[in-house]
Formats: C-alpha cells, structure tokens, sequence
C-alpha cells in the first residue's frame, strides 16, 4: 500500500466516519477527538445525525456521521471532503463515498455489505460496489469484518448478539489509533474515566478497542502517525469543547462574575436541550434548572426569576422562540434581563431538527409586535458560544434587557479545541441597582446616565412598585396613554439598545485590511467555512478580506464605513440572504447573496468556489 | 418568610399605591381589594416582601391598586412568572391575581401544572363568567346558552368547573368564596396565606356590565341561604333560610333533603382532607352532576380540600448540594480545567 503523502497530511486532515445511528458512532467520534486533543492538535467536529432516536437499520436515513478535521496549525470547521473514510455498512459508502478525497483511505466494515445491507442501501442484485472501487485503484482501501471481530473479542462474555454489536464502535477507535499511531494506554484509561460506574463495560470496550489496534498490527497497516509531526506542545489547559458545553459554561461564569444566582428554565427541544441537561448534572454549583410545560413557560419562569434578581436563561430553538415571542416583547417593555439562546435548526415549522440552518435571524430581531429591539448575539465558533454567552448575560444585566443569542445545531454539536479564559480576565459586570438608601424616592423608570433605568427588586426596602406591559410613564412607571408619552418610552428602549454599541469592539476585518476589492461579510457559525475559504482563496492569490458579525443588533460601530471600502461586498448564509437584506437595507449598499439551506453547512471548498462565481457575477456596486 | 417581629409594620392606609382605581362603579374586584388590602398588615409579612403577579383582564389591574411589588404580564402566564419568583426567592409572600379566561382559557395549561407543581403561593381567580375586559365574550365557565358577542345564538360550550380542574391536576389547596361576603372572603384569604403550597380560591365576582346576572341566586338575600352551603371543617352541610336542609349521602350520591331526614351516619360532614368528597363537592353546580344525582346541589362555599403537600420550592432547594447562589470560582476553575485536579 502507498502512503498517503506526508505533507499533505501534515497541515489538516480530515477523518468521516459513518455508521448506523444506533452504533455509537458520536460516541466515537468523540473519543477519538479526545485522543486528538490529547495530542495537542488543533480540531474542529461536525456531527450528521438522523432526527429518529432509532432510524431504520441498514437504509441511507438512519445514518449517522462523524467528522473531524485535525490540523497542526488552527482549525476552524469540520473540514470539507475526507482524507480518511470509515463506512460500517454499504448505506454508509453509498452516500458517503463522494465526499472522499481521490487517494484517500477507505476503511470498511465487509460485515456490512452482504445480501441483505446492499439491497438496503439500494444497490442492484449484480453490484459489487467494494469490488468495483478496488477495480478504480482510486482509493486506498482497508477491508475488515468488524462485526465478527467485534464478536470473537467477546466470545467468552455472556451476552446476546444486539449486546456485542453495540461495541462495534470501540473496535474502529482501536483501529484508529493504531493506524494513528495514538496512545492506547491514554485512551484505555479515558475509557475507564468515562465508564467508571459501569465497570463491565469498560472491559469489554477495553478489549474490543485492543482487537481493533491488534488489527491494525497484524494486517500490517502503514501507521500514518498525526502527532509525531505536531510542532509544538498542546497549549496547557487546551481542551475539546462543544459549543454546548461552551454555552453552559458561559452562562456560570457570567454568574460568578455578577454575583447573580443561575436560573434556567426550558422546554425540551433539539437541538438546544443538552445545555439545560448539563446545568441540571450541576448540582453542587448552586444553579437551578427546572423543565416548564412548553416555551411560554420557560420563559414566564424566567421572567419571574429575572424580577427576582437572579441570572435568568432559557434555551431553545425555532418553535420555541416563536412560542416566546409575546413574554420576550413583555420583557423589552418592562426592561428585565433574560438570556434567551436560540439553538437555531432548519425552519420553517418542525423542519430538520437536528439540522443547523441560520434563518432565525430576522425572527430575532422583529419577531416580535409593537417597537421591541433588543440585542442579538450570534457565537461563530463552538468555543466562542462562551464569550458570546457571557457577554450576552453581561449586556442583559447592565442595561436591562432580553437578549438573544443565536447559536445553530452546528455551533451546538460540533467541537473545537479552546483554552478556557480565566474567570478575572473576563470583563466585570456591574448592575444598576437602585440604592436603597438613597433619600431619594424610586422611580422604576429613571435612567442612567447609559439610558438604563434603575433596578430595584422585590424585598428592597422603601421601593415598592408596580411594573406592567402597559405603557408607562416615562420616570414613575405609572400606566400611562398619552400619546407623546409613548413615543418618548419607544425612543428611550431604543436608545438603550443602541448604546450598547459604545460597549462592543468597533469593527474589524480578520487580516486588518480596511480597503480592496473583496469583502466577505458572514455571521454565526459560517465563520470557519468562510476563513478556510478566505485562506484558500489567498493561497490562491486573490485578495480578499473577512469580517464576522457576531453582534447582529446593535451592530458594531465603524461598519459603514469599513464596508465602504470595498468594492465588492458578498455575505454567504444558511438562510435565503437575512443578513444581506439587513445590510442593504441599513447602509443602503449592494451586497451580493450566497445562501444554502441545505441542512449542512458550507464546506471551504465549496465556498471558495461560490465566492469565485459570485464575485464574478456579482455587478460592482 | 413569615417575620415574627416584622420590622416595617405597615397598615391598610400604607398599602394605597395613589392609583385612580379604574374598575367600574359596583365591580366586585372593589370588595375583593377591600379584603385583600385589610388581611395583608396581619399576615407578618413586611411590606417589600409581598408581590402581586398578575395576566390581563379587569381583574389583573389589580397589581397597580396596591403598594406592595406588583407585576401585570401578560395574558395566562402568571402563574408561571410567579413558579419562577417564588423558586428563586422562596422568601416572598406572592400573591396571583387572575380571572375565569386568563387562568381557564388562554393560562389554562400553566394553571394545571403549577397545581401540580405546588409551589407555596396564593392564587386568587376572579370568576365572573365572563370577558370582563374584553367587552363581555363567552368565557370557559360561562353557563351554556350564554349570549355574548361572539355567542350571538347562545353558547354551546359546557362551562369547566375551576376547583374541579384544579383538585384533577393535584391541587393541595381548593376554596371558593364570594365577592359579597366580606368576612368569609378575609377568612379564605387567610387561610390561603397559612397553606404551605398552592392555594388556590375561586371568587365569584361581580361583573356588572356584562354577567349582572350571573351570580343572582346567590347573591340575593332572599335566595342566598337556599343556594350557598357554608363548609366548615367536621360541620355537617346543612343550608337554607333555617338551616332546614341537609346534604345527604344517599347510594354514595350527594341529595338535599330536610335536614330531619338524613340518618346521622349519612349526613355529609365536611372534612377538607378527603380528596374523593371534595372532588364530588367541586362538581355540584355541574348541571351533569346534579342530574344523576337528582338533586339541585348548592353552591358550596369556604375549603373544599387542603392537604400538607412539600412545597415545588422546598423541594427543588432539597436537591441543590449548594445552596442556591452566584456559581463559584472554584465550581468554574474545577469545571473548566479538569486536567489540574
Ligand atoms: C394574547 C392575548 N390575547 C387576547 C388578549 C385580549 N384579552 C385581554 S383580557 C381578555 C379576557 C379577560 O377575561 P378574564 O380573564 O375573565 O378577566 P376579566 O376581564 O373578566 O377580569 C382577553 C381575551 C390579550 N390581552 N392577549
Ligand atoms: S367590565 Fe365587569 S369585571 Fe370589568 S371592571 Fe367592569 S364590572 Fe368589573
Ligand atoms: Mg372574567
């Protein structure tokens, strides 16, 4: 067997695995990330699932995909077609096959490709599809009975056949790491860490995971080591985190930060229930998590809390928001502080829950009746959903205010490796309580010198006060409609909002550039597809510049003027062109549109190329 | 928190917001202000740790006509702003204000679950049987045949009965009361108050604009004992102009007959704890119930059931390790830089 070439290995590498979606192979997936991170190298994950919990065995809808891209310099996406391949059945080759790279390695289960899983797959009576891309030459292949394997490693446990096949998925790790050259003692003992209350499954898993190395060893596979060509050490504390955990994380430090207890109250919903999951494991923090009847009491529950004076957060996704929409507009009048995180997936209606899509942006903004701006957050990266999210908590608190941060199920499910911030490096946060010892008299509605009213909160002493969505007076909160009342209150909410750009960094493009012939204006989770597009793009030799908005409303100060100086502006999204239309419509500018509603996101490859035509198609503003 | 020694005591006259009060002259949310304002200084309660969570209609106005924190929603969801409150500030005495369609109709789901939830709050449903608000539309405890705006022909939906609803989802503390009884309504709300989980007491309110005749049989002095059935915990349920008659217990079926009637071992006595008898006492104005019962039941009045039930609260504080407060920055160090431990 030829090697892969080295050198192009070493800079990124991209590893897909596929399998049924009762395998295990997120599981998987997210072992072997583990062992890549151990490694000190850069990662970036992308999980594909079906939205059944147990899809329909052996057909192309029940699969469930795994990639990673592993680099020695930073990474910012899952990658785009693969280098290394692993298919469990003929289903998981057919779709997958196409996004193999020429001359990469394809390594298949032959237990999944007899009579019966080919005919699930679709293939005709006649074919032979692993014959026939052997025939090809074109990829390096690795065939092994993976089932069977899996079932000799446990021969002498007592277990039935469904039991043995659930461990499949240890047997492609140990293969893996072989073939990676990983350490098998560090991901024996994760193993043991990981399982620790089931100490049956840890053995058994050990010794399937020890069968797929031995494997590798005796079919004598070329070890294509990744970390032995790393140049530098891991950065210390560097971690594997999912924009999830990152969220939830984000969340607590805002709390540690402001001094404000953590409340959290949702509504099931894919893809934003793991962050309610994880701050309910939480016990010993001191954060309340409570689960509501649907959305609309999610967040009248954080409504309440929030009147309390805790740190108050909901998370959900597209149906839910729309079902929060009334309560949201009730906290813009009443100028509470909510966190509301929106795990975006592919709309409208139920749509493709576990597929990410960015179309929830306008719904954001003006979802809501009557004059209701509030602030919205979008995370680029997994390991951004923490700065993003604590700074969401940090705006809420110190002006008063629903915020919303969009994060997407990509964001949410996909991994990067990031180095935690330490807690006093985070910016403080300061909450404009009303002193209740002041001589003064309270009015719910008096306001900073930022345009934030003061807060005074049930049990203070000598502020006793009624607030409402009725319109209120302007100072003392009292029901008011009067006419030139009201528009003065719709003013002041959104001078609030808008002040708020004076606390975000003005914008910047990625490389700097304030001026040339391409801009890239992208938002939310794009972002590693379109620097990997741009990287390429400049490799190639076109310029080009990136800027990523993660404050969608307000936006960043500077914007205008830095868009000016470009003569080209395209603004690639997973929605049918939101941002482009915001853009257009705010500056008054042309702004060429790439979108894809697809349920995946951009590859860089395929971006570049798009880009490329649109610049070229795109008329010059 | 009840203080023993309250540090800000305050009385009725404290507790006026300086509000034009803005319901229409005669509203019974008048007289149930008028009580709730009078019990409120006795309760221990300092006054900055009393709040009023309200939805929308007539009745929800009431947060603005009172000095305490108060909060109008928005329409059903009270309840569920009160959940979040009430959990994360257990020391605070709150209070919902709502009518028969905020918490029926449009809350009705909240209104279940936070029954069954049980968090120590009180819960005062304002039951007119009609959209106040609104202009007077068919509500969810409207008698059928009601004509309103929207039911020009007569409305066909069968009205739910609150308490029964409410005893269905688990409710641990069931009354009902009457906007023109002062003094029973002051007693209801205070024993609302002393209930450690939901309490919940149904007023049947005036609305005289749109349902003046709602309530007539029992608001009447003429008709009134006939039509009311006081409870009073181990008190038989005996009613009318002399206490002449009796709900008796005939084949397991409530039946009013003369009081002299009934053998001592089938005369009802009320005893709030048994679940299966108020549930039954929660159904008699059901026109159902009275049919196969052959008899027409009385409006009873006073605690249907009240049971000792862990307050939502205690328990979710139960759970914690830690007590309930800002996270740590040692909770985030050990969390975010698991490798150093
Ligand atoms: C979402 C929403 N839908 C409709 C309304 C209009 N609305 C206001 S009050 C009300 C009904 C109030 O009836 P009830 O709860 O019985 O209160 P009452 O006025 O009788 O005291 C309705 C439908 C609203 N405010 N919000
Ligand atoms: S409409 Fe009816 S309920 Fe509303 S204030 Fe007038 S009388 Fe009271
Ligand atoms: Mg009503």
């Amino acid at each position: 067997m030829p090697p892969v070439n080295k050198n192009e290995l070493s800079r990124r590498l991209v590893v897909r695995i596929v399998g049924d979606s009762g395998q295990g192979i997120q599981m998987l997936g997210k072992l072997f990330s583990e062992a890549v991170a151990d490694e000190g190298l850069r990662l970036g994950t992308m999980p594909d699932f079906p939205a059944e919990i147990r899809a329909p065995v052996g057909t192309l809808s029940g699969l469930s995909g795994f990639q990673i891209q592993l680099g020695t310099t930073e990474v910012y996406t899952a990658g785009g077609a693969a280098d290394v391949l692993v298919v469990m059945n003929a289903a998981a080759l057919k779709k997958n096959l196409p996004h193999l790279k020429p001359g990469g390695i394809l390594i298949i289960n032959s237990d999944g490709f007899n009579r019966r899983f080919l005919k699930l797959a679709g293939y005709a009576e006649d074919e032979d599809p692993v014959a026939d891309i052997e025939k090809a030459g074109t990829y390096e292949i690795i065939t092994a009975p993976i089932t069977k394997l899996t079932h000799k490693a446990l021969a002498d446990e007592k277990l039935p056949m469904k039991a043995r096949d659930r461990h499949q998925n240890m047997f492609v790790l140990g293969l893996l790491a072989f073939l990676f050259n990983q350490n098998l003692d560090l991901l024996e003992s994760r193993l043991r860490e990981k399982f620790s209350r089931r100490p049956e499954m840890t053995s058994r898993n050990i010794k399937v995971l020890r069968a797929g190395y031995h494997f590798g060893e005796t079919a004598e596979l070329i070890q294509r080591p990744v970390g032995s060509f790393h140049p530098t050490t891991p950065p210390e504390n560097a971690q594997y985190i999912f924009g999830n955990l990152a969220t939830a994380y984000g969340l607590m430090a805002a709390s540690a930060r402001s001094g404000r207890p953590l409340f959290m109250a949702t509504y099931p919903i894919t893809p934003a229930s793991d962050i309610g999951h994880i701050l309910a494991r939480l016990q010993e923090a001191g954060v309340i998590t409570i689960q509501m009847e649907d959305e609309i009491a999610a967040i009248g529950a954080v409504m309440g809390a929030a009147y309390g004076g805790s740190l108050a957060v909901t998370a959900t996704s597209g149906p839910g928001l729309d079902l929060m929409e009334e309560a949201i507009g009730l906290a813009v009048s009443v100028e509470l502080p909510l966190v509301i995180i929106d795990v975006q997936r592919a709309g409208p209606s139920t749509g493709m829950p576990t597929k990410p899509e960015q179309a929830d942006l306008l719904a954001a903004l003006w979802g809501r009746h009557g004059e209701a701006p509030l602030p919205v957050l979008a995370p680029a990266t997994p390991d951004d959903a923490f700065f993003i999210t604590y700074e969401a908590a940090h705006i809420a608190l110190e002006f008063l205010t629903p915020v919303i941060v969009l994060s997407d199920a990509l964001i949410a499910n996909s991994a990067r490796l990031w180095t935690p911030p330490h807690l006093d490096d985070l910016p403080p946060i300061s909450i404009p309580w009303w002193d209740p010892k002041s001589s003064a008299v309270y009015q719910p509605y008096r306001r900073n010198e930022k345009g934030v009213r003061y807060w005074a909160v049930p049990g203070m002493p000598g502020s006793t006060h009624r607030i409402g969505g009725l319109e209120k007076e302007d100072l003392t909160g009292a029901v008011s409609y009067e006419g030139a009342n009201h528009e003065r209150m719709t003013r002041l909410r959104a001078e609030k909002i808008r002040h708020i750009q004076q606390t975000i960094p003005s914008a910047r493009t990625e490389g700097g550039a304030t001026s040339g012939p391409l801009i890239i204006v992208g938002w939310g989770s794009t972002y590693g597809a379109i620097r990997e597009a741009v990287e390429h793009l400049e490799q190639t030799g076109f310029s080009v510049e990136h800027l990523h908005l993660r404050h969608l409303h307000p936006m960043p100060s500077g914007l205008d003027a830095l868009l000016d100086g470009f003569e080209t502006i395209i603004v690639p999204e997973h929605n049918a062109g939101q941002l482009a239309f915001l853009l257009q419509g705010r500056f008054l500018r042309k702004v060429c549109s790439i979108t894809k509603v697809q349920g995946q996101p951009f590859t860089p490859e395929e971006l570049s190329r798009k880009i490329l035509e649109a610049a070229h198609a795109c008329v010059k503003k | 928190m009840r203080e023993e020694v309250s540090h800000h005591h305050f009385t009725v006259k404290d507790l006026d917001s300086g509000q034009e009060v803005r319901w229409c002259p005669a509203c019974g949310d008048y007289a149930i202000l008028k009580q709730v304002k009078n019990i409120l200084p006795e309760l221990g309660y300092s006054q900055e740790n009393i709040v009023f969570i309200s939805g929308i209609g007539c009745s929800s106005r009431f947060p603005y006509y009172i000095e305490t924190y108060g909060f109008h929603s928005i329409h059903g969801r009270a309840p569920t702003l009160a959940t979040g409150l009430k959990v994360t500030r257990p020391e605070l005495s709150v209070w919902v204000i709502t009518g028969d369609g905020d918490a029926l109709a449009i809350g009705g789901n909240h209104f279940l679950h936070v029954m069954r939830r049980n968090p120590d709050i009180n819960i005062l449903l304002f039951n007119n049987q009609i959209y106040g608000l609104t202009k007077g539309q068919v509500s969810p405890t409207s008698p059928v045949d009601q004509h309103t705006p929207t039911t020009p022909r007569g409305s066909i939906d069968r009205p739910l009965a609150p308490l029964a609803v409410a005893l269905g989802a688990g409710a641990t503390f069931a009354a009902r009361t009457i906007d023109r009884l002062q003094n029973h309504m002051a007693d209801t709300f205070r024993a609302a108050d002393r209930h450690r989980g939901t309490a919940l007491v149904e007023i049947y309110q005036h609305c005289v604009v749109f349902n003046d005749e709602a309530f007539q049989a029992i608001y009447d002095k003429n008709t009134r004992e006939e039509n009311i059935v006081l409870l009073e915990a181990g008190q038989p349920l005996f009613f009318g102009k002399n206490n002449e008659k009796a709900i008796c217990l005939e084949e397991g079926k409530p039946r009013v007959v003369a009081r002299n009637d009934c053998e001592t071992g089938r005369l009802w006595i009320h005893d709030p704890t048994d679940i299966g008898k108020a549930l039954l006492l929660a159904r008699f104005e059901d026109p159902a119930f009275q049919e196969s019962t052959g008899s027409e039941l009385p409006t009873p009045v006073g605690v249907l059931y009240q049971k000792e039930q862990t307050p939502y609260e205690v328990s979710i504080h139960g759970q914690l390790s830690r007590p309930y407060g800002p996270v740590t920055a040692e909770t985030l160090e050990r969390l975010m830089f698991p490798k150093k431990t």
